[in-house]
């Protein structure tokens, strides 16, 4: 031992090391600098988001008094819009916003989870996979809208068909419409998410479970989704999250009516769209307002379903 | 990692992007004894353009119009941040205790909001009256057989299809004059929905902008919807005949809008043209307005440039006129021209008349 330590002590590598180590020290103090400078950069950075998001609230909260004032808490349930007597109501595009993008999670869960299992465990090298790949994160690029135009030019027409055929009224625009085409741009957001956390499992899991004799349905359905739901999860929370706040798209082909919608099919409006059309043209102090608490109203409804989601993803965690 | 391997580069682009912003900013606000700037109607702005790139040429004065909207233009001039605003619609009484101070209403041009509608077959002539299409509107014919339209429409071929209603989505101009003209015609409309730039609409889709509307109507066979008669001309759409209040069919033309706005006007000029008196006058049609101080010494202004802002209005509503009719604008009639150099030669500058 003893004769070990000697000999490393006089090695060529110990002055090598101690030369690096006396450079070291003489520029320690400046080093210590810059760490603290680089560390509270990096809080700063942190805070001032806070403070934006907060600052963000403030000035929603703010700039909708006069709303407030006039209307008060009518204003979340109030079914009627008009402008002209200064009457508002959020509650038809409250039900519209909420109904277009669960049902936009509905149809697209299908897709981007099937998307996820077959990039994360069925084809995770090669052409088609990187094709494949690259198609998706491609979706989430297009604008949107493009989206609405190819909704209103080939989505809309396809619809009417389908709905005369249902014995409805051939609109062709409205709620199901607008729902299809949100779905159709969230499904990147829970696939991608989704291949990530399969392609993170294990595999010693995944082998364990083939070694004792799974098919490749039983391994995705008793090792993968377990270990990943609470990474699927988060996914669907961020394709929500879009849902929630699309705007072009949306405005583009829901029919933008401020009648409580009866069904799916029926046309109606976001609370999203409604802030685009009518923003720049609100003419008088209430109606502004007005619409400014429309925004707050979204920023509120996004930061519970945020909120119910995480609590969700917390419990699938500590099971 | 990509980013941060580029990080010093993306730094590099995004203060030189910054700094050419801030450059072009402090460019549009500089006041210059050259330059004149002007905000509000979209409507207007393709008008504007050709005027103010021919007076340009002619005096080397550069006016500077930024077409964000009647609202918007109105609330620059009141934040004193353009020389005039320009708005399709009269201030309301909010938007006049916002200014406190008197603002002149100079007409620029005419335009008019016709009825476009997609009937199969060879029908790109039907006829309408005032309470059809307030009924239409209110919901209350829904379909396109009703005797009502039947009976003006005599030895037309209408099918009986179910009626859609088309809209606009967004606030607009062209909604208020259409609805301040239902307003006019239909008590009931008056009562249940009212006039404004956007409103509570009892029935029907709503589109965003000219093009949505169009868009709507273009899809659905049977539907029926409002735009503005520029965009029906250069667009080709079918558009109704609509009775005025002498009883004549009107055919939406740039003659009979400049037609609708040779009545006598009021001092201020302020009126909504909709339902006109004139015999030969489209029933549903509206001025765009230049708005300027009526005292033009504020925030500083020289007396100079007072004189070329006023300037430059009268050019537009003499000589700019010519550039109306090719564009597709119906041009300021002899009574709105009147009215109008009275407006201008009643702005001041410390109390003295400028022109």
């Amino acid at each position: 031992m003893d004769l070990k330590i000697v000999h490393f002590y006089h090695s060529p590598y110990f002055f090598y090391l101690d030369k690096v180590f006396m450079k070291k020290v003489k520029s320690s103090k400046g080093q210590i600098r810059a760490e603290s400078l680089f560390k509270r950069t990096l809080v700063a950075i942190g805070v001032s988001m806070i403070v934006l998001v907060f600052c963000l609230m403030l000035t929603l909260i703010i700039e909708s008094v006069p709303s407030m004032k006039s209307l008060g808490l009518k204003y979340l349930w109030g079914k009627t819009w008009d402008p002209v007597n200064n009457v508002y109501g959020a509650l038809p595009f409250l039900l519209g916003t909420i109904l277009t993008s669960f049902l936009a999670l509905i149809i697209s869960i299908p897709f981007s989870f099937a998307i996820a299992i077959y990039l994360g465990e069925y084809n995770p090298k090669g052409w088609l996979s990187n094709f494949l790949k690259n198609t998706v994160e491609l979706i989430a690029a297009v604008p949107s809208v493009i989206y609405g135009f190819w909704g209103l030019l080939v989505l809309v027409p396809l619809v009417r068909t389908m709905e005369m055929k249902l014995g409805i009224l051939p609109y062709g625009i409205g709620i199901f419409t607008a729902s299809l085409i949100l779905a159709v741009m969230i499904i990147p957001y829970a696939a991608s998410l989704g291949r990530e956390m399969i392609r993170l499992v294990p595999s010693p899991l995944k082998e364990g479970a083939y070694s004792l004799g799974a098919t490749r349905y039983e391994v995705i359905k008793n090792v993968i989704l377990p270990y990943t739901k609470s990474g699927l999860f988060a996914g669907i929370l961020l394709s929500l999250g879009r849902a929630l706040g699309e705007t072009m798209a949306v405005t583009m082909v829901i029919g933008n009516t401020s009648i409580i919608p009866t069904n799916i099919f029926s046309p109606g409006n976001t609370m999203a769209s409604v802030i685009a059309n009518e923003f720049t043209e609100a003419d008088h102090t209430v109606y502004l307002s007005a619409l400014i608490e429309l925004g707050l109203v979204l920023f509120v409804v996004t930061v519970i379903i945020n909120m119910i989601g995480k609590g969700i993803i917390k419990k699938f965690t500590n099971e | 990692m990509h980013f941060f391997r580029n990080l010093k580069r993306n730094i590099a682009t995004f203060v030189l992007a910054v700094t050419a912003l801030t450059g072009l900013q402090m460019k549009t606000f500089a006041q210059d004894d050259k330059t004149l700037l002007g905000a509000g109607s979209s409507f207007i702005n393709p008008l504007f353009s050709k005027m103010f790139a021919e007076y340009n040429a002619k005096t080397g004065i550069m006016v500077n119009y930024q077409s964000i909207g009647s609202g918007g233009g109105i609330l620059q001039l009141t934040n004193k941040t353009v020389d005039f605003g320009a708005s399709d619609g009269p201030l309301n009484e909010e938007q006049a205790a916002k200014f406190g101070v008197p603002v002149l209403h100079i007409t620029q041009a005419s335009g008019a909001v016709v009825v476009t509608y997609n009937l199969p077959g060879d029908n790109n002539n039907i006829s309408l009256t005032p309470s059809i299409i307030a009924d239409i509107f209110l919901g209350k014919i829904t379909t396109w057989n009703d005797p009502k339209i039947i009976s003006i429409n005599k030895g037309v071929n209408i099918p009986g299809l179910p009626i859609l209603v088309a809209h606009r989505s967004d606030g607009s101009g062209t909604t208020n004059i259409f609805t301040n003209y239902l307003s006019k015609v239909s008590p009931d409309w008056k009562t249940k929905v009212g006039s404004g730039g956007a409103v509570n609409w009892p029935t029907g889709l709503g589109g965003k902008g000219n093009e949505g509307v169009a868009g709507l109507v273009k899809q659905t066979p049977g539907a029926i919807g409002y735009v503005e008669l520029i965009y029906a001309l250069q667009n080709k759409m079918d558009y109704a005949k609509i009775q005025n209040k002498k009883g004549k069919f009107i055919v939406p033309s740039i003659a009979s809008v400049t037609a609708a706005g040779n009545v006598t006007l009021p001092e201020d000029s302020k009126i909504f043209i909709t339902d006109t008196d004139a015999p030969d006058g489209y029933p549903i049609a509206g001025f765009t307005w230049a708005l300027i101080y009526k005292e033009q010494n504020y925030n500083g202004r020289s007396l100079d440039h007072a004189q070329k802002l006023l300037k430059l209005l009268w050019w537009n509503i003499h000589e700019g006129q010519v550039f109306t009719v090719p564009l597709n604008y119906a041009p300021l009639s002899k009574e709105a021209l009147k009215v109008a150099e009275k407006i201008l030669k009643s702005a001041t500058y410390n109390g003295k008349a400028i022109l």
